[in-house]
């Protein structure tokens, strides 16, 4: 079989390509921002609405919009993107060819099928259940039948993935160990499996109690098992990301982990640990235990949590080493002030990567803490959180990769240079401002899926306060800005990949640049001459955060009524 | 590089620079504090949920919810009776598509066992303006003791969607001296 694949040789970075890869890689890339425009269009109507001063959607428009958004972003756009990323990380970084291309088509198409069925009743109106699709509130079959075969799609997708590393490694296609990203990729692909095993047994049963064929549901046991799906698959993101900064750093920089060992170990502590975040939205709920709560959703002593604050520190880090040993040696920033702002998949990836730890993790940490939860569970604050991690965190990273995807992969010279240049500022700074405002909204009670904050046809009356009107008219206009950059990316991505100019076989893309001094880097970052200031202020600065937000919270808990 | 295989075989053995372990260990550490400071407030802080909880069917939960209402309706505001149960008594409230059901008029500083249940989908009951969140479940009847500390009339959110009228579902709770 391995006889008749063809390879290409990348003038970039000397990598060997395989074609039929680079083909899937492309589809799923272009699948994935299909759905990012489809989703993020819902969710720019989602936000418009909760603007109370627009209002844009009746009420059953509202939800539809709402259940087709969380849909389309969280899960159909991330899962297509991230088989892109896996046969990326598997058959091109490992100069190999993809295991089972037919099986990886096939993956593609069921995900395909699965995601416009679950579209096409979700706009039909009878299935408005949210993504989470709660029971007993029941969705048309269609609904659960398309996220099953969406789910099995992703499943083969994982398979190839773990196929193409065994015939990397039997056909000795790389020396060692597999780089870092891939080892990431590997992260992802495992949990992967676990969330997708997950979503099986819940969503099954549910399909069939669709239909009639089951009576009765468990509440409880459909919430636990679904989230060890809905969160886990957030894990998969996390990993993915994670990975998806190192690569940016590598390619950019020529940036090598400060030490593959402590990576490497962050990365296991995914694995390990971060499927017990299912947790993380039961502390509200009857019928569980304290100590079950405290031992899970604290990831069995955060010790999941303790994987990102150590990427939070090793990415920047072998940044500021690379720099630092190209001669930007001035002072504690000159390294960052002095990185390439302009290149929009740098710009991405380090706002992803700020936003991420200072937004989304620590509001998740102190979210997810037992007592805590109780003032924030349901409310704004939750979105808010997840918009930190998954739009700023997670679409931003994608959307920066895509930025050398698009020369490297798709072969095609960049074009509106210039509004990439801008995207990631515009989206980035959009996602975070819409992650802050939802939580603000959250902080003072605002509850998350609700049309009309006034409680304007509501028998018995109730008034939010009017700063909790302020946020959600700032999430409004940070969401249309989110919305700018969500269309100057597809704008640039689409323009490039169908009318950009075609690159020679041989022809190097003036963006990238590969660093020069990359072998120059790879000798520096050793364990003795290691010096990195300005992470260390970084870090500092997070923790400093992270602790003193922590006790607002606890402080804020103390305030409300005594509970036992 | 992270996008080739490590330049050193032998990556494993090499030594991790002291930056990078001091910082793993502040983070361990603070992994530690936060874990053990759930189980601290358990002791010594006064908003823990009970864990008390029972699988109940819903026609019962809405029987024990009537019952508490014939005994203990002080009046009636907008179709809604207001109940007063006595001070450290089982109070009952009932969320349904698209209401919470009684209004209930509580007395400040004095303790309630409060039972939250749903009669049909999931709902959130989200006490406003004080933002105290809670899941109900049908099927499930949680059990939480509530000491009331400050007089006033709040709003009951539902936040857990549940249905098309979803956002009409207010209720109401006293609090008085």
């Amino acid at each position: 079989m391995s006889t008749n694949t063809e390879f290409r040789t990348c003038p970039t970075t000397g990598l060997k390509v395989d074609l039929a890869a680079e083909k899937l890689i492309k589809a799923n890339a272009v699948a994935a921002v299909i759905f990012l425009a489809i989703g993020g269009l819902f969710g720019l109507l989602v936000a418009l609405t909760r603007w109370p001063e627009v209002h844009l959607l009746p009420a059953d428009w509202f939800y539809l919009a709402l259940t087709a958004h969380g849909l389309d972003v969280l899960l159909v756009w991330i899962i297509f993107f991230e088989m892109a990323v896996l046969y990326f990380a598997s058959a091109i970084l490992l100069n190999s060819r993809i295991a089972g291309p037919r099986w990886a088509w096939t993956g593609f198409g069921l995900m395909l099928v699965g995601a416009l069925l679950t579209n096409v009743v979700v706009l039909q109106g009878g299935s408005s259940v949210m993504f989470t699709s709660y029971v007993p509130l029941k969705a048309e079959p269609g609904f659960y039948l398309g996220i099953i075969l969406f789910a099995v799609g992703a499943l083969i997708g994982c398979a190839v993935f773990f196929g193409t590393l065994v015939v990397a490694r039997r056909e000795r296609t790389y020396k060692g160990s597999i780089p870092l990203v891939t080892f990431g990729a590997l992260t992802a692909a495992i949990i992967a499996v676990f969330t997708i095993a997950s979503g099986a047994i819940i969503l099954i049963p549910t399909l069939l109690w669709s239909v009639g064929l089951v009576s009765n549901i468990d509440p409880l046991l459909y919430k636990t098992i679904w989230w060890a799906m809905g969160h886990s698959s957030q894990q998969i993101n996390v990993s993915a990301h994670v990975a998806i900064w190192y690569a940016i750093a590598a390619i950019t920089f020529g940036a090598r982990p400060l030490s593959e060992k402590v990576s490497r170990t962050a990365f296991l502590m995914y694995i390990l640990f971060l499927q017990l975040a299912s947790a993380h939205h039961m502390l509200a709920e009857p019928g569980f235990s304290s100590e079950w709560k405290i031992f899970n959703t604290s990831y069995a002593m955060y010790l999941a949590v303790l994987g990102s604050m150590v990427h939070g520190m090793t990415v920047p880090g072998s940044i500021e080493a690379a720099q630092r040993s190209r001669g930007l040696n001035k002072g504690m920033f000159e390294w960052l002030r002095k990185a390439p702002w302009g290149n929009p998949a740098f710009a991405g990836m380090f706002m992803s990567l700020v936003f991420f730890g200072f937004i989304g993790g620590i509001s998740g940490v102190v979210m997810g803490t037992e007592q805590i939860n109780l003032i924030m569970h349901n409310t704004l604050y939750v979105p808010g959180h997840f918009h930190g991690t998954v739009v700023a965190g997670t679409t931003l990273a994608f959307m920066a990769i895509t930025y050398y995807l698009v020369p490297l992969v798709f072969r095609r010279e960049l074009r509106f240079m210039k509004l990439a240049r801008l995207q990631p500022y515009l989206f980035g700074i959009g996602a975070a401002g819409i992650s802050v405002f939802m939580m603000g909204a959250g902080t003072l009670g605002v509850s998350r899926r609700h049309w009309d904050m006034q409680f304007a046809d509501a028998i018995l009356p109730f008034d939010y306060p009017s700063a909790a009107f302020l946020m959600m008219g700032l999430n409004g206009m940070f969401a249309v800005l989110a919305a700018v950059g969500g269309v100057a990316f597809i704008v640039v991505v689409v323009a490039s990949v169908f009318f950009g100019r075609k690159l020679g076989v041989d022809e190097k893309p003036s963006y990238p640049e590969v660093p020069p001094q990359a072998a120059v880097v790879a000798e520096h970052g050793s364990a003795d001459s290691l010096k990195i200031p300005g992470t260390t202020m970084l870090v500092a600065i997070f923790f400093i955060a992270f602790v003193l937000y922590y006790f607002v919270n606890w402080k804020y808990l103390s305030e409300v009524w005594p509970l036992s | 590089m992270a996008i080739t295989p490590p330049s050193e075989r032998n990556w494993w053995k090499l030594p991790i620079a002291r930056v990078e372990l001091t910082w793993i260990i502040i983070a361990f550490v603070w992994g530690l504090f936060m874990f053990f400071m759930m189980i601290y407030w358990h002791g010594a802080g006064e908003q823990n949920l009970s864990n008390e909880a029972y699988k109940i069917k819903p026609e019962q939960f809405a029987a024990k919810t009537q019952a508490m209402i014939e005994a203990h309706t002080v009046r009636q505001e907008s179709g809604f009776p207001v109940v007063r149960p006595p001070a450290g008594s089982d109070v009952y409230l009932t969320g349904r598509l698209f209401n919470w059901w009684p209004i209930l008029e509580l007395e400040k500083d004095q303790s309630y066992r409060l039972h939250l249940s749903s009669v049909d989908v999931q709902h959130g009951f989200s006490l406003q303006p004080i933002n105290i969140n809670l899941q109900v479940h049908p099927g499930y009847e949680m059990v939480v003791t509530v000491k009331p500390d400050q007089a006033g009339e709040y709003g009951i959110v539902c936040n857990e969607f549940c249905g098309i009228g979803h956002h009409l579902m207010v209720g109401k709770l006293y609090v008085v001296e």
